[in-house]
């Protein structure tokens, strides 16, 4: 399809007002599914966690996961959200295969949790309060795979193939009002969104919130209208954003391709539109129409869910500090500078570096290491930090090993290469390729007696103040040591020489 | 009375995935005006005294404990499919989307 015509971002924000609307989706990690005990698990053998319940079989009754309601509560709570005294399920009614039932189990007109407001900070440093609409429980639906075209795609394929593991899985659908005043500010606002709901979640220990698996998911709304104008303009939404770069990336793309088409004269069409992460760029969907007519009503097989005022309260008090206070705690404790700490916050750094220096780093070592070359690499695969195949333990693992002085930031880098390409945990690898550094003295003095008779008058230099000149033997038992040796040590070791004879 | 009209029924019927032939159409509108009309009845008797209910049953808060229960094995959760293939429910091509 031909690729849409782009507005500059600076000329569509002076001419135009964005206003976003975000809905997150979020998984939670409950034992088992919302209406059924079977296992709520990630990447198991396909249609093996099911039964007569999640794959919709005649005669089959939903039973409420007391848990999930819970857990849903508790998201409520944390964005500040008023709870339903009184609140029931409702179907929504769609014919598509991810779904057995041509129902999702969700809430309609009275979810669990509305009226709620989240404080936001942008990169740059200003913060947005958005409210939030309403967080209502529902179903996740199973997954699909196309078969028979070209790519793997649904356009073209001869048939598809339904895993419904995945179905039933318990969901919080978090729904934003319209969000104004962001001005140029709206893309990082919409993925600084959503890093808050998936700090919030993380920290309630509700959900495993792994974008790059699905638990944490968004749809992004995005309308302009000129500015001045009190209508509002006609709005798309992105569907199924799964990072938090692409989000801000998505949001961006949506406001210069509307406002190129608005400039022309043009009227943006009310529709779905796909994300492309490879092209980097959204294309359409099917437009809001009949598809869209779900039939709410309310779910007959469950009865009203009415929680106690006790209930609640006690799930308040167990809330964890929210994220902004969390942030000043962690910015107290490890002693960054203002700078590295919002430069953290602003890679979306600050979850791995708290579960590395959980795990037993540095701070400033678990920074140096993720804002260095962990960022790099991730930036020059074009992923996430969170794609990458290490964890923060083994990034803790790693930087303890140069700490300790048993391989050197050289080794460390080429040990990381190893753990991100699954060849073990660092430690492993260190072992397993006689990584360590020649912390043997004896070793260290042989090679630099070795590289001494080759450079005689080395000794002489360092003895009438040159001590630079060390640096040429320092650099031929390094060579012979394979890059294994700790420089500094070394280098000790031959201005010991040197003050010896 | 109602606001049933045949548009209105060929639309829920496309919805519902029902083929229904020009004499279905409109006898079921007819038979769904009748219907709806006698439902609105129960309004004309509803006043300020009648509280509103959402759910008939009076019951509330029937909950599970998040514990695991067994699940179908997976050649039983794909015996009642038409077909399957790669231990998952096959269905025909669908058009949907872009």
């Amino acid at each position: 399809m031909a690729k849409a015509n782009l507005m500059d971002y600076e000329k569509a924000i002076s001419l135009f007002e964005v206003v976003i609307g975000l809905e997150v989706h979020v998984e939670l990690n409950t034992k088992t599914k919302m209406f059924c005990g079977c296992r709520n698990e990630f990447g198991e053998e396909p249609n093996t966690n099911v039964c007569p319940v999640c794959i919709g079989l005649p005669g089959s009754l939903p039973t409420v996961n007391k848990k999930a309601v819970e857990s849903s509560i508790s998201i409520g709570l944390a964005l500040g959200c008023q709870i339903a005294p009184t609140g029931r399920f409702a179907r929504k009614n769609y014919f598509y295969p991810d779904l057995a039932k041509n129902f999702q189990t969700s809430q309609y007109d009275e979810p669990i949790a509305f009226a709620g407001a989240l404080d936001v900070e942008v990169p740059s440093g200003k913060v947005f309060t958005v409210q939030i609409e309403r967080a209502h429980m529902e179903e996740d639906a199973g997954k699909l795979t196309h078969v028979g075209g070209a790519t793997g795609r649904i356009q073209g394929a001869e048939y598809s193939l339904v895993d419904y593991n995945r179905a039933g899985v318990p969901l919080v659908e978090i729904v934003t009002k319209p969000v104004f005043g962001a001005g140029a500010e709206a893309p990082e606002l919409a993925a600084a969104y959503v890093r808050s709901i998936r700090e919030i979640v993380r920290a309630l220990g509700v959900s495993d919130a792994r974008m790059e698996r699905g638990n944490v998911r968004c749809d992004a709304n995005v309308s302009l209208r000129p500015i001045g104008q009190e209508k509002l303009g006609t709005r798309t939404e992105t569907k199924n954003v799964n990072s938090l770069r692409s989000i801000e990336r998505a949001v961006r793309y949506e406001i210069q391709r509307q406002a190129q088409i608005l400039a022309d004269g043009g009227t943006i069409i009310q529709e779905t539109r796909h994300w492309h992460e490879d092209k980097g760029s959204t294309s359409s969907g099917r437009p809001k129409s009949d598809a869209d007519d779900y039939r709410y009503f309310p779910e007959p097989d469950l009865v009203p869910v009415m929680p106690s005022n006790e209930l609640i309260e006690s799930l308040r008090a167990k809330l964890p500090e929210n994220p902004a206070d969390k942030r000043k705690r962690l910015a107290g404790e490890w002693g960054f500078a203002e700078m590295e700490f919002r430069d953290v916050v602003n890679a979306g750094l600050l979850d791995f570096i708290e579960e590395a220096v959980a795990a037993g780093a540095k701070p400033q070592a678990a920074r140096k290491w993720y804002s260095g070359e962990i960022a790099r690499i991730a930036n020059s695969e074009d992923k996430d930090v969170s794609e990458l195949n290490i964890t923060p333990a083994q990034v803790a693992e790693l930087a303890n090993l140069v700490d300790a002085g048993k391989i050197n930031d050289r080794i460390a880098r080429t040990v990381l290469a190893e753990v991100l390409a699954g060849k073990g945990s660092p430690e492993e690898i260190v072992k397993a390729q006689g990584l360590e550094v020649v912390s043997d003295d004896g070793a260290l003095i042989a090679a630099i007696d070795e590289a001494l008779a080759k450079q005689p008058d080395v000794l002489e230099k360092i003895r009438e103040g040159k001590l630079q000149a060390a640096g040429a033997v320092i650099g031929a038992v390094m060579q012979a040591m394979k890059g294994q040796a700790d420089a500094a040590r070394v280098r000790e070791l031959v201005l010991e020489r040197a003050n010896q004879s | 009375m109602s606001e049933i009209t045949p548009d209105l029924v060929r639309h829920l019927a496309n919805l519902a995935r029902i083929d229904l032939t020009d004499a279905e159409l409109l006898r079921f509108t007819e038979q769904l005006s009748v219907i709806v009309d006698s439902v609105a009845k129960i309004s004309n008797i509803v006043d300020e005294n009648t509280p509103a209910t959402s759910h008939p049953i009076p019951l509330n808060n029937v909950f599970r404990e998040d514990e695991i229960r067994p699940s179908l094995t997976q050649a039983d959760a794909l015996s009642g499919a038409p077909d399957s293939a790669q231990g998952r429910f096959k269905v025909a091509a669908i058009l949907d989307e872009e």
